[in-house]
């Protein structure tokens, strides 16, 4: 009990606690984005091959495949057989392989787990430009952007020397450009690539796949930002645990 | 002062949120698949929802030129004949030695005038092509050419009845699926006879398939035999989708 008073008081003295609204946005979409990997993960496993351009499948080129479940190069397919005249076109062979496929719950997981990232994330997004909270903690200042301040917070990253927790919005610049990066780029992107691989969507809003160069393009962009943010993730829960565990937990969920 | 202002915004994002979502959810409960009691479903219905509610109705999917078109696999079932060791595969089989000259699609339920369509019949209505992508769940994509005739066409000459909400159709690969009247009289869905410039292979749904250009290519049914309109939804049971463990709307 004491030491929870003397939290607050130091919270309250030096530094400012996560707000309410925060720690709730924190909570409801590192839960989404959690479901978002899993799920995403095992939608990749039934066709584990990404490609560039609107088309790719088992029967084109592709740009590389995982080896992630028992459908890598699988080879299992019939005689081919051309659509046209050129028997170097087009052609068309029947699958003899029974696929891992579990995009049943897969998929609808994913898409219900989108709509708990892409709802509560337009609220943050509308709550922290007009409340402040982007321009007060968020956004690096004009002056922390000098090369030598930049150079100094690159250094200090490398040696591990990680400050301790303020149990607060109050970020080093490398942190700052960090959220900035995932709020403002590779959340919306992933947003983006996801609604471009949407045949309903696509109808009405074509100019997504004209942004993204066609529908495997937006497929392994998603990918690619996937993997970006994995390793952001890594290198936040890193810093979390070298800055104090507990207290930082604490911080992000209790708000003390 | 600004804390007057903070609460006037909150209130507009509140009042903002509540009015998408009353755009999105107000629709006659008819009109809406069952959530079962589960989680994923209500999700699925959700996403719905949304769609019909945000976007446009007739807004028409992307069409390619000729040299577009791509290889295309055959998955799922490639032929019933082979596959289906019912009366319906002893059936097909029979259907395929004929060429499909006995074939006949049958579109009942809700209409005023039920009757049937061979493939002779079928031919002869104006037809549609389109260079569409198909779009599998499982990742892939595939540019091909359909000839057929639009559904609206097919349900206009049986009479669609007010009290219709969905079409239901059954294949011979012993499969029943439904979409809803925005899908079925949309003007890029069509039952396909043709593909590339020939008749539709065994593997791609010989006689007739059906094309939903904007859902997943599992919801564009292969090897159809009926066509019925109805005025509730119909998840097919053992032999639908949702038993099945899979989204009955897929636009996404």
């Amino acid at each position: 009990m004491v030491e929870v008073l003397d939290d607050r008081r130091r919270a309250s003295g030096a530094q400012q606690p996560h707000a309410r609204w925060v720690r709730i946005s924190h909570g409801i979409v590192t839960a989404s984005l959690l479901t978002l990997a899993f799920t995403g993960f095992v939608i990749l496993m039934a066709h584990p091959r990404l490609y560039w351009g609107e088309v790719g499948n088992d029967l084109t080129p592709a740009l590389f495949e995982l080896p992630i479940s028992r459908n890598y190069q699988h080879g299992g397919w019939d005689k081919s057989t051309p659509f046209f005249q050129n028997a170097a076109g087009p052609i068309s062979a029947n699958r003899t392989y029974d696929i891992f496929n579990q995009n049943g719950w897969g998929r609808s997981l994913h898409f219900l787990a989108a709509w708990w990232l892409v709802l509560p994330g337009a609220i943050y997004l509308v709550a922290g430009i007009f409340g402040g909270h982007f321009r007060s903690h968020i956004w690096p200042k004009v002056t922390e952007l000098a090369p030598r301040l930049i150079w100094r917070d690159v250094v200090n990253h490398l040696r591990l020397r990680i400050p301790p927790a303020s149990g607060g919005p109050h970020y080093g610049l490398m942190q700052k450009l960090a959220y900035s990066l995932v709020v403002f780029v590779a959340a919306p992107l992933m947003a983006a690539t996801g609604l471009a691989m949407s045949p309903a969507v696509t109808a009405a809003f074509p100019s997504l796949l004209r942004l993204f160069g066609g529908f495997q393009s937006a497929r392994t962009i998603h990918f690619f930002t996937f993997v970006a943010l994995l390793l952001f993730v890594l290198v936040h829960v890193v810093m979390v645990i070298q800055s104090g565990f507990r207290r930082q937990i604490r911080a992000m969920t209790v708000g003390d | 002062m600004k804390t007057t202002g903070l609460i006037t915004r909150r209130q507009a994002i509140v009042a903002g949120l509540a009015s998408v979502g009353g755009l999105v959810l107000a629709r006659h409960p008819k009109d809406l698949p069952p959530t079962y009691g589960n989680l994923l479903r209500m999700g699925d219905t959700f996403t719905y929802a949304a769609h019909r509610g945000l976007l446009p109705h007739q807004s028409l999917v992307k069409e390619y030129r000729h040299a577009d078109i791509t290889s295309f696999p055959a998955t799922g079932t490639t032929n019933p004949g082979v596959s289906e060791k019912s009366a319906l595969g002893d059936a097909y089989r029979q259907l395929q030695s004929g060429a499909f000259a006995d074939w006949r699609l049958s579109v009942e339920g809700r209409v005023t005038t039920p009757r049937s369509f061979s493939l002779a019949e079928l031919k002869q209505l104006p037809s549609r092509t389109q260079i569409t992508r198909h779009t599998c769940e499982e990742g892939w994509t595939a540019i091909g050419q359909w000839t057929g005739v639009p559904l609206s066409r097919v349900l206009d000459a049986a009479g669609i009845q007010p009290a219709a909400r969905f079409v239901v159709f059954h294949s011979y690969d012993d499969w029943v699926d439904c979409i809803d009247l925005v899908d079925a009289l949309h003007p890029q869905t069509i039952l396909a006879h043709g593909m590339n410039g020939r008749d539709l292979p065994i593997q791609h749904g010989a006689p007739v398939r059906l094309r939903v250009e904007r859902q997943l290519g599992y919801k564009s049914m292969k090897y159809l035999r009926r066509i019925v309109v109805s005025d509730e939804f119909d998840d097919g049971g053992k032999k639908g989708n949702i038993q099945n463990g899979w989204a009955w709307y897929t636009g996404i």
